[in-house]
């Protein structure tokens, strides 16, 4: 009995949430898959039964490999637990193979591999500092953090419903953010290294890296004022980063480049002939400016400024992938967006280098290079908020300033994920789960800042209840109403550039925010 | 309340897992001639809305009462019409008379699922709520927590949404008159649990604790004075929403007694199917419903029901309170689902609302009773091809109750109320120190015997010669449980007063 007692935790909320979470995510197995799901078994299949030297060529199926290496080694030892499962869908020419042995595997898979990240999420916890400990369990910054974290509503539904694996992802860059806190450097690195060579997603917050462990590691003092030691610089730090840094990428990359295979390798990685919005426009500021763009040429089409027989026909959101020309508006290239990505990340580089704040300026800093990155990337997709958001979450537990913008981005990314889930049985859950995250997010955070000034003001209020009303008619009047077949594409459109301008306004508080804080040194003083 | 927003977060994650749970299969789904629940539910709104009222109970050439004839009360049938005029708006095809026979679609799934959430979202959950919030002498986080536990338990989410019933609507009502009737709104929990047993008979279960308790309030408060009022204006309420549930069908006295048969059809014997009762477990052995003639075995059945709740209720008129009232329902219930005639395995969801009532008073006792009576639904929701929610939900509502209650630390005689029947029983056996321990043992054996039996009915196939062999010895094992707790509830009852009496003596 006594070891069912410690087993089962009693009072230990910890593995109650977590556990509570797991089993929600087994009750979503049943659910609508996107064909994310066909991509993973398609890998299974590639890496299963073609030879590493046909990996990134093999193209039987749509779905080709496009993620580095160490993801298609785990597509590659998944596959062999893969086999006791179901031996068909490791068949290359299987496609769109899905017995309900490979939905068990492909789903449990997911869930088994987010242990790594409730793993992260409990190293993160102790990681906060717990001043404000008030009496209530619920009321303590570690629980809200946790919750905030391990039942994140956009997780759940991108993972367990529509079917990626970014949970264990996310949880080795929060488990290195994690060790990172905790002074353990070089295993930080090295995590963030490996997770670059899983999903190469991940370099949209790699300045931060870089620059924090140069600045804040390489360096080993600073001078009383806050600003460098120059003579402080350790040569050894940087070289066993360096060392830590190019062991892995030779594990990942080297047999590639022995197969003189990196061009396609790379070709594969970053495809850049899709165009500048998926089917459904990321609400970022490409989505400001598309929007912008329509209404610019319904103007003119209207005042006549602009001649209809000139005006390319394809809508931007009818559902396909493709090049998309501005009727008013310059259009826009690869070049142009990753130059406004780099100006957008730099302030906040500076910042970090010349203001350093510790582990928290750093997450200040990764958070903003995952937004801007967001805000002005090519090819965005909705998906790549949570690379934000997540790391938010753990700024929002510490300070006033920082929970108001987490909830505003937070909110609304999350609920721009929405047209993610387009099918009816996933209506209510989709709605459940949001409202769930949203009022506990909101309320709690609250709870947490009671004595300070209120968390929104009247016009983020205003903003964020508008939520509601946008999704009533989107999904609950639009459809009945005769714009459903003149305009199709309008929900999403008007998702895309509702969302985009809270996640733009949260974007453009945090800059500020981060750019006005006095340095560490001054703060203490005070 | 402070605490409001954890009271809305405990309600959406009920209804999370309720939505989730109805995403997989329903009773008889794609196995005609007959199919199952979810067709007689079907069926019900095809004959309420196709037929005039005087039909829906006889059989007919439009209304064969062999294919899922109505044989609900009255309440149950308004429920279907109401939903058939929706389905109407939607898609006619859905209760067309005839062709809709068997129809089946994804877009018919989610609107009958949806018809399910929509009325315990309306009835069972605010009570729920309500109930949690009314509860006295615990804290707010305890009343939360417990409200959790209660949205959470299995058996009824399983079988309302996984294999497709509507009993959160005759529970949810029954719930709201337990909750008028110990509030002290006497004439508002007595129409709402009329309302309730109109909707499903099975509600009679609880309806000897409902009138013991209000007869012994109103004996209470004196029959000459005060209590005659009370009683005379309940026995109103009662009579009068009684008439007007059946007000179509008291204009004639054959409409009034074929809605009385379809109700009660005495000649389908002492139990169908698999049920965790005495008698089916006694069948084991043997063969009662063949040997005997069924006039003795109605007759056996009723003495046995009787006797095992007429001391529980005595008690009840003689104390009323409303601590007492609930562990007579369970102990009520619990009599007649073991020793009544005709017992469904679902009416184990009429007991286990009553024990979830008191899971805050004997958290780890109501916790080991509700895994039980969800075990004993194993066998239907293996049918259903619902293994999968039904482990999960099961756990989940563990892992609930663990945390919230930290139900291991709750096992001493006091807290499990215990106390004064062992005190009465050292006065003679000295040595009976051992009860507390026992009945941990007891848990212990109980849930590795349930998960044993779970992991071997999926796993292994029965012998050819015994292809019942599992589900047998899962009602085998739920009986025996259920007995043992009709004993402690019992206990529980009949020492309680006690107690209270000589606590009242020393202070």
């Amino acid at each position: 009995m006594a070891a069912l007692t410690i087993a089962a935790g009693t009072g230990n909320w910890f593995s109650a949430l977590a556990l509570g979470v797991t089993l929600l995510k087994c009750l979503l197995i049943p659910t609508y898959h996107s064909t994310d799901f066909e991509v993973h078994r398609n890998w299974l299949a590639i890496t299963h039964s073609l030879p590493i030297s046909q990996w990134y060529y093999e193209a039987t199926s749509e779905w080709t490999l496009d993620y580095p290496p160490f993801f298609a080694w785990f597509e590659y030892i998944l596959s062999h637990v893969a086999k006791y499962f179901d031996q068909e869908m490791l068949n290359v020419r299987n496609l769109n193979y899905s017995s309900s042995r490979t939905l068990l595997f492909q789903r449990f898979s997911v869930i088994f591999m987010d242990v790594l990240f409730v793993y992260a999420v409990h190293e993160c916890c102790k990681c906060i500092d717990g001043k404000k400990v008030g009496k209530e369990l619920t009321e303590k910054p570690k629980f809200i953090l946790s919750v905030l974290l391990l039942w994140n509503f956009g997780l759940l539904i991108v993972d367990h419903i529509h079917f990626q694996y970014n949970g264990f992802l996310f949880g080795l860059m929060l488990l290195s953010i994690a060790r990172l806190f905790q002074k353990r450097h070089m295993e930080g690195a090295f995590l963030f290294a490996v997770l670059l060579h899983f999903k190469h997603i991940y370099l949209y917050v790699a300045p931060a890296y870089g620059v924090y462990l140069l600045r804040s590691y390489c360096f080993t003092a600073n001078k009383p004022d806050g600003s460098i030691r120059w003579n402080s610089f350790s040569f050894v730090r940087v070289i066993s980063l360096g060392l830590v840094v190019f062991l892995v990428s030779a594990l990942s990359l080297g047999p590639f480049l022995a197969l003189n295979q990196l061009p396609q390798v790379f070709s594969r990685l970053f495809p850049f002939k899709r165009g500048l919005c998926h089917a459904y426009w990321a609400p970022n500021f490409w989505a400001l400016y598309n929007g912008l763009d329509k209404v610019l040429s319904v103007i003119g089409l209207k005042l006549k400024f602009l001649d209809p027989n000139n005006i390319p026909k394809a809508s931007m959101t009818s559902g396909l992938v493709q090049q998309f020309q501005h009727t008013v508006l310059p259009s826009v290239t690869p070049l142009a967006t990753l130059i406004c990505t780099l100006i957008a990340i730099l302030p906040s580089i500076f910042c970090l280098w010349f203001k350093p704040q510790g582990p928290r300026g750093f997450l200040r800093c990764l958070t903003l290079c995952a937004l801007s990155s967001f805000m002005f990337g090519w090819h965005v997709h909705e998906k790549a908020i949570l690379l934000a958001i997540l790391p938010m979450s753990l700024l929002s537990v510490q300070k006033a300033g920082d929970a108001s913008i987490f909830l505003i981005l937070t909110t609304t990314g999350h609920y721009s994920l929405f047209p993610l889930l387009f099918t009816a049985p996933e209506l209510p859950i989709k709605i459940l789960l949001m409202l769930l995250f949203t009022i506990y997010s909101i309320s709690s955070l609250k709870t947490l800042f009671r004595k300070e000034k209120p968390l929104f003001n009247w016009m983020e209020t205003f903003y964020l209840l508008g939520l509601g009303p946008l999704e009533v008619c989107c999904e609950f009047v639009f459809p009945f109403t005769s714009w459903k077949v003149k305009y199709p594409f309008l929900p999403l459109l008007l998702t895309s550039v509702y969302c985009a301008v809270g996640i733009t306004y949260a974007w453009f508080k945090l800059y500020v925010s981060v750019l006005i804080d006095p340095p560490v040194g001054k703060t203490k003083k005070q | 309340m402070e605490k409001w927003y954890l009271m809305t977060i405990v309600v959406l994650i009920g209804l999370t897992v309720r939505w989730t749970v109805s995403l997989n299969s329903y009773s008889g789904a794609g196995k005609p001639p007959m199919f199952g629940d979810y067709e007689a539910q079907r069926h019900w709104q095809e004959i309420t809305f196709n037929l005039p009222v005087k039909q829906w109970y006889f059989n007919s050439s439009d209304n064969n009462l062999q294919y899922w004839g109505l044989d609900y009360p009255p309440l149950t049938a308004y429920h279907s019409l109401l939903c058939a005029y929706v389905a109407k708006f939607i898609n006619p095809d859905w209760i067309a008379l005839h062709t809709s026979r068997g129809f089946e679609s994804q877009a018919h799934k989610l609107f009958m699922r949806t018809t399910v959430l929509i009325a315990d979202l309306l009835i069972y959950i605010p009570a729920v709520v309500l109930y949690c919030c009314c509860l006295k002498d615990i804290s707010t986080k305890k009343k939360i927590a417990n409200a959790l536990c209660i949205l959470l338990y299995p058996g009824l989410i399983l079988i309302d949404y996984g294999h497709f019933q509507y009993n959160s609507v005759s529970l949810g009502f029954a719930l709201w008159g337990v909750l008028g009737v110990s509030c002290d709104w006497d004439l508002l929990g007595s129409l709402a649990f009329c309302l309730a047993i109109n909707y499903k008979q099975m509600e009679l279960y609880h309806s000897l604790p409902f009138f013991c308790f209000l007869l012994g309030k109103c004996f209470k408060k004196g029959l000459k004075g005060k209590g005659f009022v009370l009683l005379v204006k309940l026995a109103c309420t009662v009579v009068a929403s009684f008439v007007l549930c059946w007000l179509p069908f008291f204009t004639e006295r054959e409409q009034t007694l074929q809605v009385l048969r379809r109700l009660f059809p005495v000649d389908r014997g002492l139990f169908e199917d698999k049920v965790a009762n005495i008698w089916c477990s006694f069948n084991v052995f043997l063969k009662i419903r063949d040997i005997l003639p069924r006039h003795i075995q109605l007759i056996m059945s009723f003495c046995f029901t009787f006797l095992s709740l007429l001391p529980a209720c005595i008690k009840l008129i003689l104390q009323p309170s409303s601590k007492g009232f609930k562990f007579t329902l369970v102990s009520c219930a619990l009599s007649f689902f073991l020793f009544s005639f005709q017992v469904h395995e679902k009416s184990i969801l009429l007991v286990s609302l009553p024990v979830c009532l008191v899971l805050s008073e004997i958290p780890f006792m109501s916790t080991w009773f509700l895994l039980v009576s969800t075990f004993s639904l194993l066998p239907l929701l293996l049918k259903d091809e619902l293994l999968m929610p039904s482990v999960v939900t099961t756990m989940a509502f563990f892992i609930a109750c663990v945390t919230s209650f930290s139900i291991f630390e709750k096992t001493s005689e006091e807290e499990l109320q215990l106390k004064s029947f062992s005190i009465s029983v050292r006065k003679y056996l000295p040595c009976f120190t051992f009860l507390s321990r026992m009945i941990q043992y007891l848990f212990l054996i109980s849930v590795i015997t349930m998960v044993l039996l779970t992991l071997t009915t999926v796993t292994l196939d029965p012998p050819q010669k015994l292809p019942d062999l599992f589900s047998v010895l899962v009602c085998f094992v739920s009986c025996l449980n259920f007995l043992f707790f009709l004993v402690y509830f019992n206990i529980i009852i009949m020492w309680d007063s006690k107690s209270g009496r000589n606590q009242k003596k020393i202070t």
